[in-house]
């Protein structure tokens, strides 16, 4: 029987912490033992891939199995053919992206000339940001070139951004950008 | 990738050169040990001594934008000492083909070259054709004017001692990388390259891609296990986004967009499908308009039918011979030609070139939206260094967005696997996935159009929008539509395919709008079966660590691509010991095939007619030794960077590039050879900062090992100017300046150009000013706003900066 390094936490979370495997032929430390014990009994666990490079390590999540349902560890899946359980100094640290206070919680905005950020609802943001879509592209919309060629697009948009998307996302936002009748459309890959 | 990270361990010798593995891809790492486990060479070449180099057997230096002088070097080395692989030269690439009369090359520039245009006719690059209007071949490439002779007297000029005075590189060290690495010409041995923006960021970055694939063509090194041409991508799905093409020039799937000129469907399709006479040509490209109808078919659904030429006149038309590509959107917002922007998960203000420019530029804008996890310097930009908010009209919205592990879907890694992720936690406070917002955001915009009318409202009101399950959007459905649908009983080969069902791959794609396809190359990623992105099987039936059943790669799950040109002409390995593929005498053994096709030769040495040549994106079936379709020539050829230190191009009178176009607002000022800046300065990143940094930033462990920015430079430099390490210093360049920390050490080591002295500083771009606190401020404020013609990469590895102490 072949045994990952996962397959081996499991096993030794599943025994009680400190008891010699014998059969495996080798031992955790105890305080180890029981660290691997806890996460696996309170947490659930989730498989991702590292957001950052594109090496795509694979990530083991777990999140909280108590009311808080936060992340709690994450850690280099050892069953990942590329990276086989390593990681680098980001990806090791991905659960602060998660955790940390600093992240935006709610939709903000600088109005003209204003010197702060204020909150919005997700309502009124994006019911003002449509408006403004619409304005912008009612306004610039060119049906025609000057060449007389049909060519019915929004000159005075322009999005850039993103391979931080999941493909699904980026997916969409590109039908939906083009269907808003954009062409200035640019992400990270130009760059 | 052509390969993928796994498959680095199968190499004989691997070049690192225009990037920096070890720091920006550090577990790529782990791979490149493996291979010299297994006795495989590393080389390391890049201006400075880096983590990578500290790993390599062999390192020397070069100074930035001298990449096509090396390469040209190794192919004049390679070539003189008769060390490719001559079969799959002449058999597998154009090097057998005849050129045309007008093609001619002359002191640096190709023939068709217009001075005014500052551009090339191409129809002189043309190759000579046979009765049948195939290109003329001569096997024995003995022919004067077969591409392997012209390619032979084009790079004779590019001698060791040549290159040496260009690159500042001793000739003693060139000639150790070109004997290292042309070892792999050898039946069986395989060398790969693995580079990033060191080579693209270049105003030549695309001839330096094509000089390296051209040796791995000489070399036989391209479809092999342990050799390709492996750019390493820097973000997660920068693979995916630009395969889904969040790009002006390409549609799902690197269909064209559409040009006012193609003014059907029809001519759309036929503009834009290749042709071939050569009936031993697959030309998958020939395809094309069964994908461009699928995608058409994914993007309106049910509105889009035979008679509206399915949909084609609701998507925007781009003017024919103009760019709106990054610098071009940067450079029309600066003139005040946007009144809205989205920045979508990336912050310009840090990330692109000539920064200073794109900052001002946000300023003309009447409302900017900004989708992040953080504070950014793009969103906050009217508070930044130098900005008055009492001036700047701009209004800004902020989205937060959900993080990676808090929302579920696939990303696409350099190596084309698309690995499914899923969900562990909901996002903080009000944040929504991304996919959300957009959702809500086109719902909004889809109901003001309806209820209230408006310019063209077609393709908004036509667009099938229907990915939400319980009212929250559904990547499910999505990744479902990427793959594509049948969308009535269609019958292929004799079987029958039901309305409603995933498609099982693009072979199935129809032209005639009974299939969708959001992206034909990831059609067979969603199946019937599943969702292929989402496999873990952790066996590799391969023995070369393809993993065929974890997570999904495209196209059609193929994990090493050209991999028919890794047999010789009757189906034999190049090298039995790592098999890509093997033909069995009845089908083809291994990885999944570029075609099934029979291999060229029968048993018994005759031409199959059944075969096709193996590379069969190209019309011709031949990989191009020979490049006709790029913008500054079929050949690569050595050009000074737009900013630089030495007054004359020594390999001929075109100083720089002669297809660049510089832009000619106030913010775009260069300085070449002048004694203010006389330093080429580049930039780079570090392990513990991803891109601009604004994700990394926030992160305290990442902070106190990474916290500020820096300025690396030579003792011999910090000397002249009077720094120490840990000054604080001003780098400064005809654009703007940064302040950094000096960091002196002897990784930097001052280059003999032509005779002269130059120095190099390099500084990270990771840093801004929104947060930390006194950690400086983009690099990118001091790099140029000019591109590569043909991909308009800006050019922010080689630049000309002056340094001194703060």
């Amino acid at each position: 029987m072949q045994i990952t390094r996962r397959d081996f936490i499991k096993i030794s979370g599943a025994a009680a912490g400190g008891l010699a495997l014998g059969g495996l032929g080798f031992n955790l430390a105890p305080v180890e033992a029981r660290a691997q014990t806890l996460r696996i009994r309170w947490a659930k666990e989730t498989t991702t891939i590292c957001p950052y490079c594109a090496v795509g390590c694979g990530i083991i999540v777990h999140t909280a199995r108590d009311g808080s349902g936060k992340i709690i560890n994450t850690e280099g899946d050892a069953d990942h053919p590329i990276n086989q359980g390593s990681l680098c100094a980001k990806g090791a640290a991905l659960s602060q992206v998660a955790t940390t206070e600093d992240r935006v919680k709610r939709p903000l905005y600088r109005a003209p000339y204003s010197e702060k950020w204020v909150e919005m609802s997700w309502e009124q943001a994006l019911g003002e940001i449509a408006r403004r879509v619409k304005q912008s592209r009612d306004s610039s919309f060119t049906t025609t070139n000057a060449k007389g060629q049909v060519v019915n697009r929004t000159d005075g948009i322009a999005h850039v951004g993103s391979a931080a998307l999941d493909n699904e996302e980026c997916w969409a936002l590109q039908a939906m950008m083009r269907a808003l009748g954009l062409v200035y459309i640019e992400h990270q890959a130009r760059i | 990738m052509t390969n993928h990270w796994i498959d680095i361990g199968n190499s004989d010798c691997i070049l690192v050169m225009g990037s920096n593995a070890a720091e920006c891809h550090p577990i790529s790492m782990k791979w490149v040990g493996k291979a010299m486990e297994n006795g495989a060479t590393l080389l390391s070449v890049d201006p400075r001594f880096t983590r990578t180099s500290s790993k390599a057997d062999f390192y020397t230096a070069l100074r930035s934008g001298t990449d096509i002088a090396f390469l040209g070097g190794m192919i004049n080395y390679i070539i003189s000492n008769n060390l490719y692989n001559k079969e799959y030269m002449a058999y597998y690439t154009n090097a057998s083909f005849i050129l045309g009369k007008k093609y001619g090359f002359k002191d640096g520039l190709f023939s068709g070259y217009n001075k005014k245009t500052r551009s090339y006719d191409k129809s002189y690059w043309a190759f000579e054709m046979d009765k049948n209007g195939i290109p003329k071949r001569d096997h024995s490439l003995r022919n004067s004017r077969c591409v392997f002779q012209q390619l032979k007297k084009h790079f004779s000029r590019y001698d060791l001692k040549k290159v040496s005075a260009i690159t500042g590189t001793p000739t003693a060290d060139l000639e150790k990388v070109y004997k290292t690495y042309a070892a792999s010409g050898k039946k069986g041995k395989a060398a790969t390259i693995m580079y990033a923006m060191g080579w693209t960021q270049h105003t030549v970055g695309v001839q330096n891609i094509r000089t390296m694939a051209m040796i791995q063509l000489l070399l036989g090194n391209m479809g092999v296990a342990g050799g390709g041409v492996n750019a390493l991508r820097g973000e997660s799905n920068v693979q995916g986004s630009t395969d889904h093409c969040l790009l002006w020039h390409i549609w799902p799937g690197y269909l064209k967009t559409a040009r006012a000129s193609n003014t059907s469907l029809d001519a759309y399709n036929k503009k834009w499908t290749p042709k071939t006479n050569d009936p031993l040509s697959a030309n998958w490209w020939g395809n094309y308009a069964k994908y461009s109808v699928s995608f058409l078919k994914s993007m309106f659904g049910e509105n889009a039918t035979p008679s509206n030429g399915f949909g084609y006149e609701w998507m925007p038309k781009v003017d024919d011979g103009k760019a709106y590509s990054w610098l071009d959107l940067f450079d029309a917002m600066y003139k005040g030609e946007f009144t809205g922007f989205f920045a979508w998960g990336q912050n310009p203000a840090c990330s692109g070139a000539n920064a200073n420019k794109n900052r001002e530029a946000f300023t003309k804008l009447d409302w900017m939206v900004n989708v992040n996890l953080f504070e950014n310097e793009t969103g906050s930009f009217w508070k930044g260094p130098g900005m008055d908010p009492k001036k700047i009209k701009t209004e800004v919205f902020f989205l937060p967005c959900a993080a990676s592990v808090e929302k579920e879907g696939s990303v696409t890694n350099s190596g084309r696997w698309s690995q499914w992720r899923y969900k562990a936690a909901d996002p903080p406070g009000d944040a929504l996935p991304d996919g959300d917002i957009m959702v809500e955001l086109m719902d909004k915009i889809r109901k003001l159009y309806r209820v209230e009318g408006g310019a063209f409202p077609e393709p908004i009101l036509n667009l099938k929008w229907d990915y939400t399950s319980n009212g929250t959007y559904d990547s499910h459905k999505v990744a479902k539509e990427i793959n594509g649908y049948f969308l009535a009983d269609v019958s292929v080969k004799g079987k029958m395919y039901k309305a409603g069902t995933l498609v099982p791959s693009f072979a199935f794609l129809q032209a005639d709008g009974t299939t969708s396809s959001g992206n034909w190359l990831y059609c067979q990623s969603y199946t019937e079966k599943g969702n292929m992105a989402a496999r873990r099987s952790t066996e590799d039936k391969s023995g070369i660590g393809l993993y065929s059943e974890w997570s999904w790669c495209w196209p059609v799950n193929r994990r090493i691509i050209y991999n028919r040109a890794s047999v010789d002409r009757y189906g034999k390995p190049w090298d039995e010991e790592h098999p890509v593929i093997s033909w069995t005498g009845k089908g083809w053994a291994g990885d999944v095939p570029d075609g099934g096709w029979p291999p060229m030769l029968t048993a018994e040495g005759k031409l199959n007619p059944k075969t096709k040549y193996p590379f069969i994106m190209k019309p011709s079936g031949h990989a191009h030794m020979f490049g006709p379709g790029r913008a500054d020539g079929p050949f690569p050829e050595h050009y000074e960077p737009l900013e630089c230190p030495i007054e004359k191009n020594l390999m001929s009178a075109q100083f720089i590039n002669p297809t660049i176009k510089e832009y000619g607002t106030a913010a775009d000022a260069r300085a070449t050879c002048d004694p203010r800046y006389p330093i080429v300065g580049t930039t780079y990143r570090v392990t513990e900062h991803w891109q601009t940094g604004v994700m990394t930033r926030w992160q305290p462990w990442l902070v106190e090992a990474q916290p500020q920015s820096f300025c690396e430079m030579s003792r011999e430099l910090a000397k002249l100017k009077g720094i120490k390490n840990g000054d604080k210093v001003i780098v400064e360049s005809a654009r703007g300046k940064v302040e950094a920390m000096a960091i002196v050490t002897i990784r930097f080591k001052p280059f003999k150009i032509a005779g002269t002295t130059i120095h190099q500083v390099g500084l990270p771009w990771c840093y801004g000013w929104v947060t930390p606190k006194d950690g400086g401020d983009s690099s990118n404020l001091l790099t140029p706003s000019i591109g590569d013609p043909n991909t308009k990469i800006p050019e922010t590895k080689a630049f000309m900066v002056n340094v001194r102490k703060a």
